[in-house]
């Protein structure tokens, strides 16, 4: 098991160092943030400070290994646009979207998971065939068109809803958060449902296939011969059995949905991240790109990890290959 | 001889599907004792397995038991509900299956799957429940088998879960365990230990078995008594010894006569000509005639069992009787 754990180490720190360099070279490539930074009535003494200042005088590589010395030490450099550390930035957002996709990912699987094993479980029930025409949905509708729906039903016409914002937020370790408190809930109801569909109708599918395929195994049937019980076969037997693609897809939606909420945030004026980002392409803020990717390819590293791990602890046969 | 543990009376279980309704079982009756361990006997698609699965109420939509009675300890089963028929599944009747990598769940340990399988009749501490499942191990033949109740199943070898499995069955001492194909994925070696282990359960515990086998090798060093399926039919049943030295069926026959035993060495070994018919679409009268060299115009209707010293068969020109013997 140790060994496992030293051995996905390892794999996790070349990829971090391998999307370092392609995350660097890759924003360096796509364009000048001089001209943007420095306005063009500026004198060229002013322009020349200002370039040595931000140390894009220097070649490449040079940058490159400055700025992983910085890392290194926990500095990802200020950005350019609100000279404030990029650190400061995107940990004043994160909170935003951590909520947000933390909220619409677990709800999108747990119910994704239940109506699924309903719909393989009864796959002739209306209820069922009614689930999965849903998911069709879920897959085949756009998520921008689905959130501006949203928007004019729930909070233009019927009023129900706020349209956008955070609402009222709470101080829990010196981070703000919205969904303790009840305007702070209601704000997240409809990003989430938002951010959630495509989720629910992707666990939903996922679900589905994995009860139909196991309750025609021998697994379910020779525990049916000894007299336990539907429930116990579905909570004791099936759940087990279902579960690696489900926490697979789990922790890539987490990761993908985490970094690129982009879509739902700008719509519903959710200050998370993904707003951030955005907007840094617009204006070439380099730092903030570079170290939000960055911290994008930590996150699904890390994921990916700790989903390995998950997976050692629920399947013995991963365990004990990992261990011989 | 006493009330049979196990009476089953013109069972009959079809498949509604959308090609037509396919008579899987069709009229099975047999009677079996306390500790009577009976062989049934067939090609692939005879119904043997189906017939197997009707006893315990478990044959998936779009099948069912259409007609028939199968009677266990004296209580009717056809009539009972699902939550009646549960509480007799594992505690009255229980079910091996042929592939033990597919039955266990490779996720839960074995003690965990036998505490499922304790709890779904009986509530008992999680000490006795250990104890329980150590003793049957240890019956089965696992050794250290308090140790191996934290295992899972892919630590053990094929032999040893089809074991696990038998264990499970027997948990509540069940009257009846039905045997399908239990040994065909082992090695022959291993499988000779299975059936010795089996007899000797069967008499220490009195439990009856139908044993379910294309294999009539197999069959006849365990069973008593023999059935011979056929497209969904019992064709002949009669004491093992008996069946074999002096088949009346002409399909029985062709059975014995194509065992690779009987062949002499070199030579090219018998088959039974044809194949069995589908049972969307049997034919009218005996469903082996089209394949019988005894078979004549009367073979076009339906034969009925002739009983004859304790043996019976389903045909109008039993082997070795009416008909000559074929050379």
């Amino acid at each position: 098991m140790l060994g496992f754990v030293i051995q996905r180490f390892l794999q996790a720190v070349l990829v971090m160092a391998a999307m370092s360099v392609i995350v660097f070279c890759g924003v360096y490539a796509i364009g000048n943030p001089i001209d943007i930074v420095i306005p063009p009535e500026a004198t060229q003494e002013i322009r020349e400070q200002t370039i040595r200042r931000l140390g894009l005088d220097r070649p490449l590589y040079e940058q490159y290994f400055i700025f992983i010395g910085n890392l290194l030490q926990g500095d990802l450099g200020r950005s350019f646009v609100y000279n404030i550390p990029v650190l400061e930035l995107i940990g004043g957002r994160l909170p935003a979207t951590l909520e947000l996709v933390l909220i619409s990912v677990i709800s999108a699987t747990v119910l994704g998971v239940s109506l699924g094993i309903y719909a393989g479980y009864r796959p002739d029930s209306w209820v069922s065939k009614t689930i999965m025409a849903v998911s069709v949905l879920g897959f085949s509708v756009p998520s921008f068109w689905v959130g501006l729906i949203l928007i004019l039903f729930f909070a233009v016409n019927l009023g129900w809803l706020p349209a956008g914002g955070r609402g009222e937020t709470v101080e829990i370790w010196g981070i703000g958060w919205s969904f303790p408190t009840f305007d702070g809930l209601s704000h997240i109801v409809l990003p989430a449902i938002n951010l959630a569909l495509f989720k629910l109708a992707m666990m939903i599918r996922l679900a589905r296939a994995g009860t139909r395929e196991v309750m025609l195994t021998d697994t379910v049937k020779f525990a049916r011969a000894a007299g336990i019980s539907e429930g116990t076969i579905l909570w004791r037997h099936l759940l087990k059995l279902i579960s690696i693609p489900i926490i697979t897809v789990f922790g890539l939606e987490l990761g993908s949905t985490l970094a690129f909420a982009v879509v739902t945030e700008t719509i519903f004026s959710w200050p998370g991240v993904g707003k951030l980002i955005i907007d840094s392409i617009a204006v070439l803020d380099r730092p903030v790109m570079v170290a939000y990717l960055i911290l994008v390819a930590f996150l699904f590293v890390t994921i990916n990890f700790v989903i390995d791990l998950v997976f050692a602890l629920i399947d013995p046969r991963v365990r004990h290959g990992a261990a011989a | 001889m006493s009330d049979p543990v196990l009476s089953v009376k013109g069972l009959s279980t079809h498949f509604f599907t959308r090609a037509g309704v396919v008579k899987a079982v069709n009229g099975v009756s047999f009677d079996l004792a306390r500790g009577e361990i009976m062989g049934l006997v067939g090609e692939s698609g005879s119904g043997k397995t189906v017939t197997g699965f009707s006893l315990l109420g478990l044959v998936d939509a779009p099948g069912r038991i259409v007609e028939g009675s199968i009677k266990l300890n004296g209580v009717e089963l056809t009539t009972l509900s699902e939550a009646e028929l549960r509480k007799r599944r594992g505690h009255e009747i229980s079910m091996i299956f042929q592939d033990p990598i597919a039955t266990l769940n490779p996720m839960l340990t074995i003690g965990q799957q036998m505490k499922l399988a304790i709890d779904a009749h009986e509530r008992v501490s999680a000490a006795a429940a250990r104890s329980r499942a150590t003793e049957l191990l240890t019956q089965v033949g696992i050794p250290s088998a308090a140790a191996r109740l934290r295992a899972y199943p892919h630590e053990f070898s094929g032999g040893m879960r089809q074991r696990v499995a038998i264990a499970i069955a027997l948990l509540h001492r069940p009257s009846v365990i039905v045997a399908d194909e239990p040994t065909t994925a082992l090695d022959v070696s291993i499988q000779a230990q299975i059936l010795a282990k089996m007899r000797a359960l069967a008499r220490e515990t009195g439990t009856a078995m139908v044993w379910i086998s294309h294999d009539l090798a197999v069959v006849s060093s365990l069973a008593s008594k023999l059935a011979v399926m056929y497209a969904g039919r019992i064709v002949e049943e009669g004491p093992t010894a008996t069946l074999l030295r002096d088949p009346r069926h002409p399909y029985t026959a062709g059975l014995i006569a194509s065992l690779p035993a009987m062949a002499k060495p070199g030579a090219p070994l018998n088959q039974i000509a044809g194949s069995t018919p589908s049972l969307l679409s049997l034919p009218e009268g005996c469903p082996f005639s089209p394949r019988c060299t005894h078979a004549s115009g009367q073979c076009t209707t339906d034969a009925d069992m002739t009983q004859n010293g304790g043996r019976q068969w389903r045909c109008f020109h039993p082997v070795g009787q009416t008909a000559p013997e074929p050379a």
